[in-house]
């Protein structure tokens, strides 16, 4: 099967995550696809890692999945803590900084 | 020699001015006795002085004191120290003396003004001042003098500056008189450059190292600061308006001891002038062109304290021209400047008593026939009249005919024309001194029946009494033996008179004399003999006009400085806010306007962001793409 395929859908996936990022309210949603994003990248490199024959952006797809364990943790934690002091978990809602 | 009781002269009257406007209204009661008192005591330092003075030798008369080191910058030093030589001997007496009597009469003549503490108070300041500016040993401590009696001056014009015209007249003067001051400093900053020192014994021991050139520009910026202070031409137009102060204070700072700093200035700096001969014909021309001018201004005014002021303009030009005759005339100009103190400050008081007597009234054309009421004023004005016209044997006969004798024996055109100059002048103040006389003392009375003239009180007759004496004998005392001249030897250095001269001491005073007797005759035709109207007549030469107008100097300062300055002000100001201003505008409206637009990206929402950071890198990619490809 060609390798070229596994970076279509990685492609695909990335736009997919970019413009519910853009597009969506709901902070959870929000941060699925930013997941999304993180993982369609993780395809891409362990894709190259197979087209180039070495284990260096497996290494990378290691490290990237660390890191969006510890975001995952953080970044919820934010959401959670907004919800209970708004009661809303729109993105919109939150827009102090304007205002 | 040091003596330690010089600053004391000064210390006296500037200890009262504080006493008088620290206490505030307290002194109100005795302030202008405190007042006079410290002034006749610094006339009784004065006299000490004087008398030690004569028992000394003729080398070792002067003294000093040095107060302290005022300035001391590297090679640069100036002490504020004081000096009374010969020179300044002379116009301590006139100062303190004069200022002592018309302290008096200030008395009398200010008794219902309810400011008359505070009066005294600037009267002490101006003779502390005027003595700093006599007694100073250096440019530097003549010039902090030089600004006291300017600012004394200033005050005192304007002391009823309730009148709006009167507080612009004070204004004037000020502002003609810093013309003036900038010229002395000038004149400082020169000497300094070129000399290293600005004290009166280091610029004459290195005077004859200068150029010719630095001397000229010392001499000539000199005489921009006479002419400021003294009003002489072309800064004269502050004198006349100057009148609006209180009668004694036109006697004494307008008529006898401040208007005359000019005079001295170049009588000290004699060194200068004599090695720059250029500047001391500058001196001369400007003396005689003054001269001329006040007299045919004083033939022309109705208003009798100007008359008498454009009489002292008239006669300080005569000092002036006398100054710049150099080493033949300085001596005559000190004399003339002395027995101007006497007579022109007794006709000055005799002018305020005549308006005491009637209601502050000051137009010639509504007095008339005064000598019955006003007995001794009359006498005493009288005498001074028969002084400044010079009818022998009053002072103004020998020291005017002196000034006429000398200019005439400058020598060549300039000897003709100067000497001619001043015999016009004689004959010109005789005409209009003696209409001055004419219309207030003699004649028919012209005032309406509510005036109620009446003779002064005696502190205001006595001191015009004792002015009047000296009226009356100065002139004999000062040239008695040559007196005067060998007084003063050692402070400006003097050629023998009688030698080559043109025309003879004897033909000198017949020509004036006749001259005088053509105008004071001419004047009995035209204002004794005939009507005066109470009206000012209008069917006049375009010369009376202009001489009513005072010779349009005004008129002159106005289009030739006034308004170019308006226009200059204007268009500067409008230079500053289109161009300075609006640069400064002008980039705060970018900075703000730029702020503005940009604002409105920041919509606070976080998709928004999120995607222009996604836009950001696609275009960044992009660019990568493009540039690779």
């Amino acid at each position: 099967m060609n390798a070229a395929n596994y970076l279509y859908v990685s492609a695909l996936l990335f736009t997919i995550g970019a413009i519910g990022v853009v597009v969506r309210r709901n902070a959870i949603v929000v941060f699925m696809c930013v997941e999304l994003m993180l993982n369609a990248a993780n395809l891409a490199f362990v894709t190259f890692a197979r087209i180039n024959g070495n284990l260096e952006g497996q290494v990378v797809a290691f490290f990237t999945m660390v890191v969006a364990a510890c975001e995952v943790v953080v970044g919820l934690a934010i959401i959670v803590t907004i919800y209970r002091s708004r009661r809303s978990a729109s993105v919109d809602d939150a827009s102090l900084l304007k205002r | 020699m040091t003596s330690n009781s010089l600053v004391y002269l000064i210390a006296l009257p500037l200890f009262g001015s504080a006493v008088l406007l620290l206490a505030g209204r307290r002194s109100d009661r005795w302030g202008h006795l405190l007042a006079t008192a410290l002034s006749a005591g610094s006339f009784g330092i004065g006299l000490m002085q004087f008398s030690q003075m004569l028992s000394r030798s003729n080398e070792q008369r002067a003294v000093s004191q040095k107060l302290f080191s005022w300035i001391s910058v590297g090679s640069f030093e100036v002490d504020a120290g004081l000096m009374l030589d010969q020179l300044s001997i002379c116009f301590v007496l006139l100062i303190t003396g004069v200022g002592t009597l018309i302290h008096i009469y200030s008395i009398a003549y200010m008794s219902h003004d309810h400011d008359r503490r505070r009066f005294f108070a600037f009267l002490n300041f101006f003779i502390a001042a005027m003595l700093l500016l006599v007694l100073g040993d250096s440019y530097l401590n003549l010039y902090v003098g030089w600004e006291g009696v300017g600012l004394a001056s200033y005050l005192l014009i304007g002391f009823w500056n309730q009148k709006p015209t009167y507080a612009t007249a004070a204004k004037k003067a000020f502002i003609a008189n810093r013309v003036g001051d900038m010229g002395l400093s000038l004149a400082i900053m020169i000497a300094f450059a070129t000399l290293g020192t600005v004290s009166f014994a280091g610029v004459k021991e290195h005077a004859s190292q200068a150029s010719t050139g630095a001397l000229t520009a010392i001499g000539i910026m000199l005489l921009v600061a006479a002419t400021g202070k003294s009003a002489q031409f072309p800064l004269q137009s502050w004198l006349g308006d100057a009148m609006a102060g209180p009668t004694p204070v036109s006697a004494l700072i307008h008529a006898a001891t401040m208007v005359t700093a000019g005079v001295y200035l170049i009588t000290r700096s004699n060194f200068i002038f004599d090695a720059a001969p250029t500047a001391q014909l500058c001196v001369a021309i400007i003396g005689a062109i003054t001269l001329l001018f006040g007299a045919v201004i004083g033939m022309a005014k109705d208003d009798i304290k100007k008359a008498l002021a454009a009489s002292t303009m008239s006669q300080i030009g005569y000092m002036v021209l006398g100054a710049g005759l150099g080493p033949a005339g300085y001596a005559f100009a000190i004399m003339h400047l002395l027995t101007h103190g006497f007579f022109k400050a007794g006709m000055f008081l005799g002018a305020g008593s005549v308006m005491h007597g009637m209601d502050d009234e000051v137009n010639m054309r509504r007095y008339g026939g005064l000598s019955k009421f006003m007995p001794i004023t009359f006498a005493t004005f009288g005498l001074g009249y028969l002084a400044i016209i010079g009818v022998p044997p009053f002072a103004g006969f020998y020291s005017k005919d002196k000034i006429i004798e000398v200019a005439f024996n400058a020598g060549g055109i300039k000897g003709i024309t100067l000497g001619v100059a001043a015999l016009l002048g004689a004959a010109i103040t005789a005409f209009y001194m003696t209409r001055v006389v004419i219309l207030t003392f003699a004649g028919s009375k012209r005032w309406d029946d509510k005036a109620h003239p009446h003779e002064s009180p005696f502190l205001m007759w006595g001191p015009m009494a004792l002015l009047a004496l000296g009226s009356v004998t100065s002139g004999f005392l000062f040239t008695h033996g040559d007196a005067l001249r060998n007084w003063l030897a050692p402070v400006v250095e003097q050629i023998p008179a009688h030698e080559g001269e043109l025309l003879s001491p004897m033909i000198v005073s017949i020509l004036a004399l006749v001259l005088v007797v053509l105008g004071v005759s001419l004047a009995v035709i035209k204002y004794f003999l005939n009507e005066v109207p109470e009206t000012v007549p209008e069917n006049v030469t375009i010369f009376t006009k202009l001489a009513r107008r005072d010779l349009l100097q005004d008129a002159f300062n106005e289009a030739a400085f006034m308004r170019p300055g308006q226009s200059l002000t204007r268009a500067l100001v409008k230079t500053d806010v289109a161009v300075i201003d609006g640069a400064v505008r002008g980039i705060a409206r970018l900075a703000s306007g730029s702020g503005k637009a940009l604002r409105t990206t920041q919509t606070g929402f976080v998709r928004s962001y999120a995607m222009w950071i996604l836009l950001g890198a696609i275009a960044l990619i992009a660019a990568i793409w493009m540039v690779t490809l």
